[in-house]
């Protein structure tokens, strides 16, 4: 009865749907968080799925789970461990499990648990959930696959079809749970099936169907669930994931800088996203080529940067060490060029599908020679958007290649984005030759900060030629001369020296904190979130996060040297520590590094700092 | 249209050795781009590394000197970015088959709008005299002094297998043949491959002796014609005729062999078997070298293709600015 069950009022909530890589895991995941994300609720996602195109079904290894945080309040990650878990199979409670709460709530699908999914799940008794030490009271098990059956038997589709079902009776079930307004869902579905209104009306009676069982049977529940929302940020926002958000930011630069967009590109997962995203868009004149290999990926960005467009490259780790060639190309044609790159794990082919921070000392210095280039980190899903842009803005007014890290962690999360207005953004303004130069213009001259100028084929009395080999620097001709390689080396050091970032910012407690957390990029949200939690257990704690890495801002050194204990926290051994030991005298800061391809978990960065400020 | 002199689109003193072919090659591409008439601001001329790579650095035009093999694909985004351009990409024979190889062939699968030059002297120049993959079995140098165990490429029979549609030949020595097939090559929408048989005075001198003189070419070269037959000599005495699955040398007026015999030449065969085996003759197998203009075949090139689907596309969606496209997500507000 409705009117015994306990509504709980909670401030945050973190749900995992998982199952088969087919059972459309990510789609109930994603409605979800936009359901949540349209009363208000802030979100925060992360799609975990193998590296295995389809794995056999109900195996260990096809497992595909999708988690949604939804907070009152600004949530920052996509949370440590859910309170709710969603198993459609005996293999996704297998080794999703681990990532549910001690007093989650668990959603299984009981069709699924017959003796053969048990088997291919590596169960070796019939009870699974007394086998796994799961508390059968905190446990939903519904024949879900029979109650879609009966949904849908009258729907005239085939089998197939209505299995396809299933993954909508979860998220009714969840919805119901959490005291969702499935009318958002179902607008939700009927748009996304606009040109198969049957299709659309399947999967709403099948969401209608989960709903109701979770209000008809809630007494195998212990409670429902309401997240309140405080803080709203009026205005418009969409979902997007931070692969997307980067293709936006783009689009967005390249308009606002009135040039074309170019991408060469290779697919690599996890950057492949960027590739689709902007080869949609053909209706904004965008230009994507999809080239033979990664070398020509970048090689073709650098001759359409020399043609005169804003010039783009995405890839991930493997990819990096193709384009590496023709990035230092760039860097020593000083044309603009903005190279993605997704990191994911490595050495080799390594983790593909998974996170890591691993290829930051690669971009800084995996070229040969002398070769400067700025390094740049997106924090977020959402901030991809603005990395992008800037990295696209830095590029153009440097002419420079600047590298964009993101990772495969804040490249398929997902966050709710308030739609940017391009007017109030800074303008984009290469630095083209200026007119009275004409006839005595020569292509190493130097605006006032050091930059080339640019002359874009086409423009009569400008006609130069570029190349790798070094240059003088009056003439533009090629000179081995010593002190001329010299003094091309330096004002190419001394260009990138020169860009202007924003000082670093320190939140939490900058004036009297015991431990200053450093970190770089995508593990922002994680940082922040323990920082906040250290904080509400009374430490006093600050973060200062690097987005600009190269080159640093220039507050570096005294925020680093001005608390008793620094901590660099980062998803590779070290090399964001090295690099600032490197540039800032005598840091010597404490480590903290994990290299498992999966977010930091912040009840464990919290007890990690705790230690460091215990001792 | 402007008119130009070579002397429009020449630049600086070039460094190649004295007697280089190159030195030849690059007053004919002068000539030929003066007589082409596009302007030298709107031509961008784009190589890779190697002795020919240097190229760039004597044309008045834009450039790029790049690095090792990638030119084709620097060149592919500088024309599909640009497509207003004149581009034209030079390689030698590593530059463009060895390292470059990959790029040579998907320039010409997806036929963008290049002007290919591959100056082919069959060795390493500017590293000083190693094997490359064009050196015939058993060449000795000096990574192969025992001779090369390996078999080379026949650049049109790559060029071909990729799917190419223009290819041409000039003997660098031969400036009226090379002009003539660089202007055909420009007048190709699409990749248009041009071998420009080069020799190497210090590393390869001789390599290609039998057609470097104009004595040679009469001897050794038929020059190929679209519309006209194959004939070839001194004296223009001798044909091609077709013999079951090849061809065959024939004497006019001997056998009764009349010039009403004889194959004529049709470079706009979209079937490219015949053309294939003239571009092959001449490996000393009693065949003439082919020059000329042996394939040159009308195909929609991937810079027209990526315009037009850019504007259809235009045409089709409701959104064309970045806030035009933001408003094509799911939007939800809070109030």
């Amino acid at each position: 009865m409705a009117e015994t069950l306990e509504i709980k009022e909670l401030d945050q909530v973190v749900v995992r749907f998982s199952g088969d890589s087919g059972d459309g895991m990510q789609l109930a995941g994603n409605i979800f968080s936009t359901v949540s994300a349209t009363v208000g609720n802030s979100i925060s996602t992360f799609p975990d799925y193998p590296a295995d195109i389809r794995a056999p079904q109900g195996s260990l290894t096809g497992v595909s789970g999708f988690q949604v945080h939804i907070g009152a309040g600004q949530v920052f990650t996509p949370g440590d461990l859910c309170d709710v878990l969603v198993a459609m199979n005996a293999a996704a409670l297998k080794t999703q499990y681990r990532y549910a709460k001690p007093n989650a709530t668990i959603i299984i699908d009981t069709d699924s648990f017959g003796p053969k999914d048990l088997e291919k799940a590596a169960f070796k008794t019939d009870d699974p959930l007394k086998e796994m030490g799961i508390d059968p009271d905190r446990v939903i098990a519904c024949p879900l696959t029979t109650m879609v059956k009966d949904c849908l038997a009258d729907s005239g589709m085939d089998q197939k079809g209505i299995l396809k079902c299933r993954n909508m009776f979860a998220l009714g079930l969840v919805c119901w749970l959490f005291s969702r307004d499935t009318e958002i869902a179902f607008n939700f579905l009927r748009e996304k099936f606009a040109k198969k209104p049957g299709l659309a009306d399947a999967n709403i009676k099948v969401i209608q169907a989960g709903y109701d069982y979770g209000h008809n049977t809630h007494s195998s529940a212990a409670n429902v669930y309401r997240i309140e929302t405080k803080n709203k940020v009026p205005g418009r926002y969409m979902d997007i994931t931070g692969n997307k958000a980067t293709a936006y930011g783009f689009i967005a630069a390249a308009e606002k800088a009135g040039l074309k967009l170019y991408l060469g590109s290779y697919p690599i997962t996890p950057a492949t996203d960027v590739l689709h995203e902007l080869s949609k868009h053909k209706s904004l004149g965008v230009t994507t080529v999809q080239c033979e290999d990664e070398i020509a990926g970048c090689a073709s960005a650098v001759g359409a940067s020399f043609a005169g467009a804003l010039a783009v490259t995405s890839t991930s780790g493997p990819g990096i060490c193709l384009k590496s060639e023709a990035m230092n190309l760039a860097v020593i044609m000083e044309l603009p060029l903005v190279v993605l790159d997704v990191q994911r794990g490595g050495p080799a082919t390594g983790l593909p599908t998974k996170s890591e921070q691993t290829d930051l000392l690669q971009v800084l210095f995996g070229r040969n020679g002398e070769s400067p280039m700025p390094v740049m980190a997106a924090l977020s899903p959402t901030d991809c958007f603005d990395a992008a842009y800037d990295a696209s803005k830095m590029a153009l007014e440097h002419m420079t290649p600047v590298v964009l890290l993101t990772d495969a962690f804040v490249a398929n999360g997902s966050g709710a984005f308030k739609l940017p207005k391009l007017d109030e953004y800074p303008a984009i303004e290469p630095p083209y030759v200026p007119e009275e130069l004409r006839g005595t213009w020569t292509p190493y001259m130097r605006a006032e900060n050091g930059t080339r100028y640019w002359a874009v084929p086409g423009r009569e009395g400008f006609a130069h030629i570029l190349g790798g080999l070094e240059k003088d620097d009056k003439t533009g001709a090629i000179s081995t001369n010593p002190e001329n390689h010299d003094l091309m080396t330096r004002k190419r050091a001394q260009k990138i020296a020169n860009i202007e970032v924003p000082d670093l910012e320190v939140l939490g407690d900058r004036d009297d904190a015991e431990l200053l957390i450093v970190g770089f990029g995508g593990t922002y949200g994680h940082l922040r979130a323990a920082m906040e939690e250290m904080r509400s257990q009374g430490k006093k704690v600050a973060l200062a996060h690097f987005r600009y890495i190269n080159p640093l801002p220039k507050n570096t050194a005294e925020v680093l040297k001005k608390y008793p204990r620094v901590v660099v926290a980062e998803q590779n051994m070290g090399q964001l520590a090295a690099w600032l030991r490197m540039k800032v005298d005598g840091f010597v800061p404490y480590q903290y590094n994990e290299v498992k391809g999966q977010p930091f978990v912040v009840s464990t960065l919290v007890s990690n700092f705790e230690q460091i400020i215990n001792k | 249209m402007a008119q130009y002199t070579f002397q429009d689109f020449k630049k600086g003193q070039p460094r190649w050795c004295p007697g280089c072919g190159d030195h030849f090659f690059l007053n004919s591409l002068h000539k030929a781009m003066a007589e082409i008439g596009i302007a030298p601001h709107e031509t961008a001329v784009i190589s890779g590394i190697g002795c020919s790579s240097r190229l760039p650095h004597y044309m008045a035009t834009y450039g790029m000197n790049t690095i090792h093999g990638r030119a084709a694909a620097i060149a592919t985004g500088c024309k599909v970015a640009n497509p207003r351009l004149t581009v034209w990409q030079v390689s030698g024979d590593g530059d463009g088959l060895a390292i470059g190889g990959n790029h040579f062939i998907h320039a010409n699968r997806r036929n963008i709008d290049l002007n290919m030059i591959l100056l082919n002297n069959r060795i390493y120049g500017l590293t000083k005299g190693q094997y490359s993959p064009t050196s015939p079995r058993g060449f000795v140098s000096k990574s192969s002094p025992y001779g090369t165990v390996e078999d080379p490429f026949r650049p049109a029979e790559l060029c071909f297998g990729a799917r190419g549609h223009f290819f041409a030949r000039a003997v660098a020595t031969d400036a009226q043949g090379t002009i003539d097939i660089l202007k055909a090559a420009q007048q190709h929408k699409g990749a248009s491959v041009c071998e420009i048989l080069q020799n190497c005075v210090i590393f390869n001198n001789g390599t290609h002796d039998s057609v470097y003189s104009k004595e040679g070419r009469a001897k050794n070269a038929i020059y190929v014609r679209h519309g006209q037959p194959l004939v070839f000599g001194e004296n223009k005495e001798y044909g091609l005729v077709q013999e079951g699955f090849g061809l065959k040398v024939v004497e006019i007026g001997k056998d009764g062999v009349t010039i009403d015999d004889i194959l004529v030449h049709d470079a706009h065969c979209e079937d490219n078997t015949l053309q294939l085996k003239l571009a092959l003759m001449g490996d000393g197998d009693g065949f003439p070298i082919a020059l000329g203009v042996i394939r040159d075949v009308e195909a929609p090139t991937y810079n027209d293709a990526v315009e037009a689907q850019i504007e259809e596309v235009k045409a089709k969606k409701a959104y064309h600015t970045f806030a035009e496209l933001l408003e094509t997500n799911d939007i939800w507000e809070v109030k």
